[in-house]
């Protein structure tokens, strides 16, 4: 009876983690570091999910993610910013009149309605987004492979370019970018607590890329991925399931762009550069290309390691008097780059190849070197 | 705009279009061949730049020259050693993955081995040296540089028509397999096309940052992508076409950073290459292929 226990497991694991995050709810002071990289992590699996859907999936090599993430962080921003700070954002050039009637419309408005504003105002973004993606992948998907790359690389660019435009400035502040940005709502009227917000909307939305992979949709994903000329022969629409993938995958990004602008509470254009991109696929990579528990594991690990376990690289290390030469700002960041380049040349599959977590392949690694002891 | 400042706009155009060009050319050779874009040909543009800084604070302008372009030749030809020659048999993907995490690496490294604040480029007097042509200024470097890119691509031309070499390239630029079938050392080829590419990085490079004054871990990201969209507009493959494309991207850029549109100016880059893909993806002289689209 392997899946009623695989299935005990999860629920157990499931609550284990549940339970650690209400206790950090309620142990807030000296666990600062570990909440941040905790919720980063959980905002960055969800975008490397969405790009793995697209990139592993489907088979498209899409590096546009920065590009959605910056348009549901600018508007999840614009929306959520609150009436009285107005002045002190926009401190340069002023903030278009319409922006501010908005908000003060906003504000009449009954409280269940603010109280549901903020997913109100994430879910708008990352319709946006997804409406951009809808109108931009009728032209880009029909380029293919490196090509696609680049051209989504450009699209990214360009909206970046346009959001720091000084034509927008009542709107995005131009280069000066937003702050005072809102944190995290509670949810379900203060039962998940702010603190476990993004943990379970990212939840929701992983959960919903993985039932679209395993429906109809997925499989024809998939075939694409493998021979799209073969795929088409089945009678599979390759524009209608590319552009499926796309608008999704450019939706929940742009979620989670919404969340890192909560996140961060201060965002401006050049957070959103081709950087956090390559960032993005490194966690793809590394988690292996084609496994949505492979994202997110590998999203934890690499923020933790990141952020927190490998900070002792960047700091000068005293051995017993002897001052190691190596250790400096930007070592961690190095011996990260040779690590993608360890993954990439050597172990090509990543952690999880295109595999996913199941409890029978680690129990059974367990049995087998038990066994292996009993016969030694 | 008076047609004194627009010539005067167009002079920088050209200049920066020239070294434009120059690093155009890496792309388009190496994509002839293998393929790929190498995403990490801006940032051995950039590794170029620090080079020439620390070459000249010990060694006078010509030896300083020299020296550079030997290091960033030998580590364009290293790189490709280590890093896309074991993939080469792996799909497309993952020598495009492959260089992404090169030039992850490279700006890291330059990160932490030079800090990320930006580093005064040294002036070489001599190319700094302002004339005057009527009522238009310019230094010498602007004015060497597009005679210096077309001398070079003249040079290169002759190179892949009349040597052997150059018939072994456009061998495996037109089918990989066939010219190895034939006897043709491919890898040795590919060295030499890596090599050359970067060589001409270098000297983009130095031409670039003479203008620029300044050198961070991040210059060669947005100039390298730009070079690889010059290289799509004038046909990929296509060497004259590449620096054609550079000249052109140069130009514009600067009229519009002139015009007071500078955050557009890298936009209309990105632009032009979308529009291009969409309404004529072999380029301007480019050769009919139909596996872009």
């Amino acid at each position: 009876m392997h899946t009623r226990r695989n299935t005990i497991l999860t629920i157990i694991s499931a609550a284990l983690l549940v339970g650690l995050l209400y206790w950090l709810h309620f142990n807030r002071t000296g666990n600062g570091m570990l909440i941040s990289i905790l919720q980063k992590s959980a905002i960055l699996a969800l975008v490397a999910v969405s790009m793995n859907l697209l990139n592993g999936f489907t088979g498209l090599f899409s590096l546009g993610q920065a590009g959605f993430m910056s348009i549901g962080a600018y508007v999840t921003a614009i929306l959520l910013i609150p009436v009285s700070s107005l002045e002190g954002v926009y401190y340069m050039s002023g903030v278009h009149p319409s922006i501010r009637v908005f908000k003060v419309f906003l504000g009449s408005l009954p409280p269940w309605f603010q109280s549901l504003y903020p997913f109100f105002a994430l879910i708008l973004g990352a319709s946006i987004a997804a409406i951009i993606a809808a109108i931009v992948g009728v032209a880009v998907l029909r380029l293919k492979s490196d090509y696609l790359a680049i051209a989504t690389l450009g699209l990214s660019e360009i909206i970046r370019a346009i959001f720091s435009s000084p034509q927008l400035d009542g709107v995005t502040n131009g280069s000066y970018g937003l702050n005072k940005i809102p944190g995290f709502p509670k949810m379900f009227g203060g039962l998940v607590p702010s603190l476990v917000t993004p943990f379970v909307i990212s939840a929701i939305c992983i959960m919903l890329i993985v039932m679209l992979i395993r429906s109809s949709y997925g499989r024809a994903f998939l075939a694409i991925r493998e021979d799209e000329i073969a795929a088409e022969a089945m009678g599979i629409s390759l524009f209608k399931h590319k552009s499926v993938s796309f608008i999704i995958s450019s939706f929940f990004s742009a979620l989670a762009g919404g969340l890192l602008a909560m996140y961060m509470r201060s965002i401006e254009a050049k957070t959103f550069s081709i950087a956090l991109t390559y960032d993005i696929l490194l966690i793809v990579v590394i988690g292996g290309i084609g496994s949505v528990t492979g994202s997110v594991l590998a999203s934890f690990l690499v923020t933790a390691s990141k952020e927190w376990w490998l900070r002792f690289f960047d700091q000068p290390l005293d051995l017993f008097g002897w001052q190691v030469p190596l250790f400096k700002t930007g070592f961690r960041m190095v011996i990260f780059s040779i690590l993608l380049m360890v993954v990439v040349l050597i172990y090509r599959r990543g952690l999880m190849g295109t595999n996913e977590f199941s409890w029978d392949r680690i129990l059974g690694r367990f049995k087998r070197r038990k066994n292996a002891k009993g016969g030694a | 705009m008076s047609i004194t400042t627009f010539l005067q706009h167009c002079l920088t155009g050209i200049s920066l279009g020239g070294a434009y060009g120059l690093i155009a050319i890496g792309y388009t050779l190496v994509y002839g061949i293998l393929r790929l874009i190498n995403f990490a040909h801006g940032d051995i543009f950039m590794m170029a730049g620090y080079f020439m800084i620390f070459a000249l604070a010990s060694f006078p302008w010509p030896i300083a020259i020299v020296i550079t372009l030997v290091i960033t030749t030998v580590m364009g030809v290293v790189i490709e050693r280590l890093a896309y020659k074991p993939l080469r048999s792996s799909p497309r993907m993952s020598i495009m993955i492959s260089a992404i995490g090169v030039s992850y690496l490279l700006q890291n490294l330059a990160t932490y081995l030079f800090t990320a604040i930006p580093r005064g480029y040294p002036e070489i007097p001599l190319l700094k040296r302002i004339f005057r042509i009527g009522e238009l200024s310019a230094s010498l470097v602007t004015l060497m540089t597009p005679v210096l890119t077309i001398i070079l691509v003249a040079l290169l031309i002759l190179l892949v028509n009349k040597t052997k070499t150059g018939m072994a390239m456009r061998a495996a630029s037109k089918d990989f397999e066939t010219a190895k079938l034939m006897g043709i050392n491919i890898n040795r080829v590919i060295t030499v096309t890596f090599a050359i590419g970067s060589l001409l990085a270098g000297i983009g490079s130095i031409l670039y940052f003479t203008d620029r004054m300044s050198v961070t871990p991040f210059s060669g990201t947005l100039p390298g992508l730009k070079c690889f969209v010059a290289a799509v507009f004038g046909g990929i493959g296509n060497i004259p076409g590449a620096v054609i494309g550079g000249f052109f991207i140069g130009i514009v850029e600067t009229l519009l950073v002139a015009l007071g549109y500078s955050t557009f100016s890298d936009a209309f880059t990105f632009l032009l290459l979308i529009v291009m893909l969409l309404v004529k993806p072999t380029g301007l002289f480019g050769e009919k292929t139909v596996e872009k689209v």
